[in-house]
């Protein structure tokens, strides 16, 4: 039965919902859609001289001609797909104990515990990682009162750190929808696996996986996109080598003021992001509205 | 796999010291920076130099403690007046959205609704430039055809708040849109039944029934705002918000108090994420 | 003369699209009555309901509270209160606070609130149930606090659109009466849709059964039940055997019917003037009027053998087929003792009254039982 549009007559009803409209098509148009139109025209354009501009392709040419730029544009794509996939091995055995091994309260906090890290500022976190891994460090300092090294061990500026911060930073957006996709997974399912025949293996093949498989594509994506456009962590923890996408646009942007160029290195990225997000929804064969939404 | 399959012990016991590890993991670097936010030394690293809560009130170079570091308090007070201003609009814009989505049916509202969630997969570096871009060219063209430079339309607190609002909006509009699915019309149709005008039935049955969602909204608003970066960095201009406030000292290398500033923001958010938290519970019954 | 109808529908229509939900419905329902409309789900009884409330406008025809027409008067200037099916009440709220909602809202003072809110909880017999939350009450609560919120606001007409279906059958059972004793202390209309023919036989002074957007027959319970004017009826109220046959005879009392299946059957004509010779009819009787080991010399009569005992108490039945033909059918297998040693496989007498036997011209579809 067609419910409230009934109560209201036509007219009206027409204005009001437009009035409803309003701050959504004003966001959308101003902030998201708008800008991104002209994103796109400034990366097509090649400055002359003072406010003299004209349609260009060099942008682009310059971005593959260079290969600084497309190296680093390709590493920062395979490091974020390597830090998504570990981000999920290490954390789906998490969200499983969370979701199915514990029970009651001692579940409710631990799944808190998981989330209360990523309340503090992303900053804040890699500062922690910063104390942690440097020269002078916690761990430098432990392995050498351990006996395990001689002298001071420098485990910041590298990729592994990168890494580690990297994977730190995107654990709850890939717990979260894990959890809540594996909570609802009917433990007699699993019985059921287990009683004809399966074992811990095949039962995590057949029934686990393919039931978490929405939870596993919506983390992915977010923590790819999260990933892919990260700029402190690879900044801070990897230092003038990370070679990191975002910072050859923010250098483009702020350093050089080239934002014709700086636009379309913004751009590619976006492609970027957009295409393996695509890519990773078909071959787990999901929808943006249904993961994200 | 679950309690109820029995499983070789030595199994249990490597599965929980995993889950120990991960636990260790996840706090470790909070921990190291809370607890050298008490170190008696100029730089947050080792040795331990004996306990001090210098870097909290000292007053004296180079022990200025956090309450007197008036650059940091400064980028504080900065955080707090744009996570406030994005924090109003993105719950009153997603409140709309969400009745706009859960409530009205009209063309388009599908291709209108997976627009309105892409902020959420396009890094925020990018939604920054993209801004910064776009406004400078309205700024430069109303300069250009009528002569007004239109200083909100330049790097600066305004672009800020517009451009945390452009992804946060998103995510209250889930939140609040979540919650309002939920909500059963026919609560409505008997407010109307007895008496209540449509508005009063608005305010008087739905608006209260969506209150935990939109605290909830608005405390996740506030804290992204509060700690994002990526969108930021692109808009700043000279009134710099805290996080980015402490990148700057951070590539100095800066002294412990650092620490002792992210120690009460651990603390702060902290209390306010288990706020959020209690109020969504508080949804269940 | 218009006044001493609560509530009176003309010839009211609703269509969606090329649908036809309410079609040509006109009621008048006498001050105080409890009138039900039955109907399976999906026959148009709850858009009829939601015209009614005002929560959806009629596409003709017309719809008039105490003889005034009440045709884009907003729902919430209707008075006519409604307990919706899943109740509503508003989970915000405490008890007391829910009851006093539709005063609130017209602007009574708080006095007089606080003291109609007590004497409303009290009429329900509850009367230290306003501080509790609603997640507090138990079902059968619920359900009066939902009627409570309602005649606190003296409305016209009481609507309720199927209340008792989420309680489980005990309660069920225990609240029809309540009702029922309820309508008849405070004697306001009350207007009740359900699907439950045993809510509506019950509770009602009239019922209407209503069919793909239509009423059937408008009448008293026994009337439905003894009397069904429409195959529809003689099927969907109580329990029927319903064979298929064709006129082969009879007089204006009777008409005498061949059956598909084979066997002969005499059944009453109801002034059925339309019904000759050769025609296909459907023939309904009841499980309960057939007598088992009946007198010879009654008026449809046969032997059949018994296939299944379904005991269940006061309920149980036969099922049996018969001899001849080996058409089945059931019977009601009334628990006096007299029958306890009946058994699968026995062969057994059973006959029936022609006043108890049913004809209708065919229909396709149309509800069995």
């Amino acid at each position: 039965m067609s419910k409230t549009a009934s109560i209201t007559g036509g007219s009206a009803f027409r204005f009001g919902l437009l009035l409803l409209a309003m701050p959504l098509l004003l966001w959308l148009f101003l902030l998201v859609i708008l800008p991104h139109m002209d994103l796109f025209l400034v990366s097509m354009r090649e400055r002359i001289s003072y406010g003299k501009y004209e349609f260009s392709l060099i942008n682009y040419i310059e971005f593959f001609a260079e290969p600084l730029y497309w190296n680093t544009y390709v590493r920062t794509a395979v490091m974020s797909i390597f830090a998504t996939i570990l981000t999920l091995v290490i954390g789906f055995p998490v969200s499983y104990y969370i979701a199915k091994v514990m029970r009651g309260k001692g579940k409710n906090a631990l799944f808190l515990m998981c989330l209360i890290p990523f309340w503090v500022s992303e900053l804040v976190r890699t500062f922690g990682w910063m104390i942690l891994l440097r020269e002078s460090g916690v761990i430098s300092n432990f392995l050498q009162w351990a006996g395990i090294a001689d002298g001071p061990v420098e485990m910041l500026y590298n990729d592994a750190a990168i890494m580690v911060g990297l994977v730190y930073t995107s654990m709850l957006f890939m717990v979260v929808p894990l959890v809540s996709v594996l909570d609802s997974l009917d433990d007699s399912l699993i019985e059921a696996g287990y009683d004809l025949g399966g074992n811990a293996f095949t039962v995590t093949r057949d029934i686990v996986i393919p039931h978490a498989m929405p939870g596993i594509a919506s983390g992915c994506i977010v923590v790819f996109m999260l990933t892919l456009g990260n700029y402190l962590t690879p900044n801070l923890l990897g230092g003038k080598d990370s070679l990191w996408f975002t910072e050859q646009i923010y250098t483009q942007f702020i350093t050089r003021f080239n934002w014709e160029s700086g636009s379309a290195f913004g751009f590619l990225l976006l492609i970027l992001s957009s295409a393996i997000v695509w890519i990773g929804l078909k071959l787990s064969k999901q929808t943006l509205s249904e993961t994200v939404g | 796999m679950i309690p109820s399959i029995p499983q070789p012990k030595f199994y249990k016991g490597l599965y929980s010291s995993y889950i120990a590890l991960f636990f260790v993991y996840l706090s470790a670097p909070l921990i190291v920076v809370g607890v050298f936010a008490f170190n008696d030394s100029l730089f947050p690293s080792m040795p331990w130099e004996g306990g001090t809560l210098a870097w909290f009130f000292g007053n004296e170079d180079p022990y200025v403690g956090i309450f007197n570091d008036t650059k940091l308090l400064e980028s504080v007070g900065v955080s707090a007046f744009v996570a406030f201003w994005v924090t109003i609009l993105s719950v009153t814009v997603g409140t709309c959205n969400a009745f706009l989505f859960e409530r009205s049916k009209f063309p388009g509202k599908n291709l209108l609704y997976i627009i309105s969630l892409s902020p959420l997969v396009i890094p925020g570096v990018i939604l920054g430039i993209s801004i910064l871009v776009f406004s400078n060219a309205i700024a430069n063209g109303i300069e250009d055809s009528i002569g007004w430079d239109l200083e909100f339309l330049r790097p600066g607190l305004f672009l800020v708040i517009i451009g945390q609002f452009a992804f946060i909006t998103t995510i209250t509009t889930l939140v609040i849109s979540a919650r309002l699915r939920k909500f059963d019309v026919s609560l409505e149709e008997a407010a109307l039944n007895l008496g209540a005008t449509r508005r009063a039935a608005l305010w008087t049955i739905t608006i209260p029934f969506l209150k935990p969602a939109l605290i909830g909204a608005g405390i996740v608003a506030f804290l992204m705002s509060f700690e994002n970066f990526n969108t930021t960095l692109m808009l700043v201009g000279s009134d710099a918000p805290l996080t980015i406030a402490m990148f700057d000292r951070l590539k100095q290398g800066s002294t412990p108090v650092l620490n002792a500033l992210s120690l009460l923001l651990m603390v702060v958010s902290g209390g306010l994420a288990l706020l959020s938290v209690f109020v969504q519970r508080d949804t269940k019954n | 003369m218009a006044d001493q109808f609560d509530l009176e529908c003309r010839n009211v229509v609703k269509t969606f699209d090329d649908f036809t939900a309410v079609n040509d419905i006109s009621l008048a329902i006498p001050k105080g009555s409890f009138f039900s409309i039955l109907g399976p789900s999906g026959c148009g009884k709850t858009t009829l309901l939601r015209m009614l409330a005002g929560f959806q406008a009629p596409t003709s025809g017309d719809i008039l509270i105490k003889g005034a027409s009440v045709l884009g008067v907003p729902p919430n200037r209707r008075p006519v209160n409604m307990v919706f099916q899943h109740l509503a009440l508003f989970p915000m709220m405490n008890v007391a606070e829910n009851v006093a909602y539709g005063l609130k809202r017209r602007g009574v003072d708080k006095a007089t609130i606080t003291q109609k809110v007590n004497e409303t909880l009290a009429r329900v017999g509850l009367p230290d149930a306003g501080p509790k939350q609603i997640s507090q009450l138990s079902g059968g609560q619920k359900q009066r606090i939902a009627i409570a919120r309602c005649l606190v606001l003296d409305p016209a007409v009481l609507l309720l659109d199927e209340p008792l279906g989420a309680l489980d059958l005990k309660l069920r059972e225990h609240m029809k009466v309540e009702l029922k004793q309820l309508q008849h202390e405070i004697g306001t209309t009350f207007v009740y849709i359900t699907h439950d023919q045993s809510e509506a036989l019950v509770m009602s002074d009239q019922v209407a059964v209503m069919n793909a957007g239509r009423f059937e027959q408008v009448g008293a319970p026994q009337d439905l039940y003894y009397n069904p004017k429409t195959a529809f009826v003689a099927g969907f109220v109580g329990e029927s055997n319903r064979w298929h046959g064709t006129v082969e005879g009879g007089d204006d009392h009777k008409i005498e019917i061949n059956l598909a299946s084979g066997g002969k059957v005499i059944a009453k004509r109801d002034g059925q003037t339309n019904l000759v010779t050769g025609q296909g009819v459907d023939v309904f009787v009841r499980p309960e009027a057939i007598a088992i080991d009946g007198t010879e010399g009654a008026d449809n009569s046969l032997s059949a053998k018994v296939d299944n005992v379904l005991f269940n108490g006061a309920a149980s039945s036969l099922q049996v087929r018969e001899l001849v033909t080996g058409h089945e059918m059931t019977v009601a297998l009334p628990q006096t003792g007299a029958f306890a040693s009946v058994k699968a496989g026995d062969e057994i007498r059973l006959s029936w009254s022609v006043e108890q036997t049913r004809c209708f011209a065919s229909t396709e579809g149309g509800a069995g039982a």
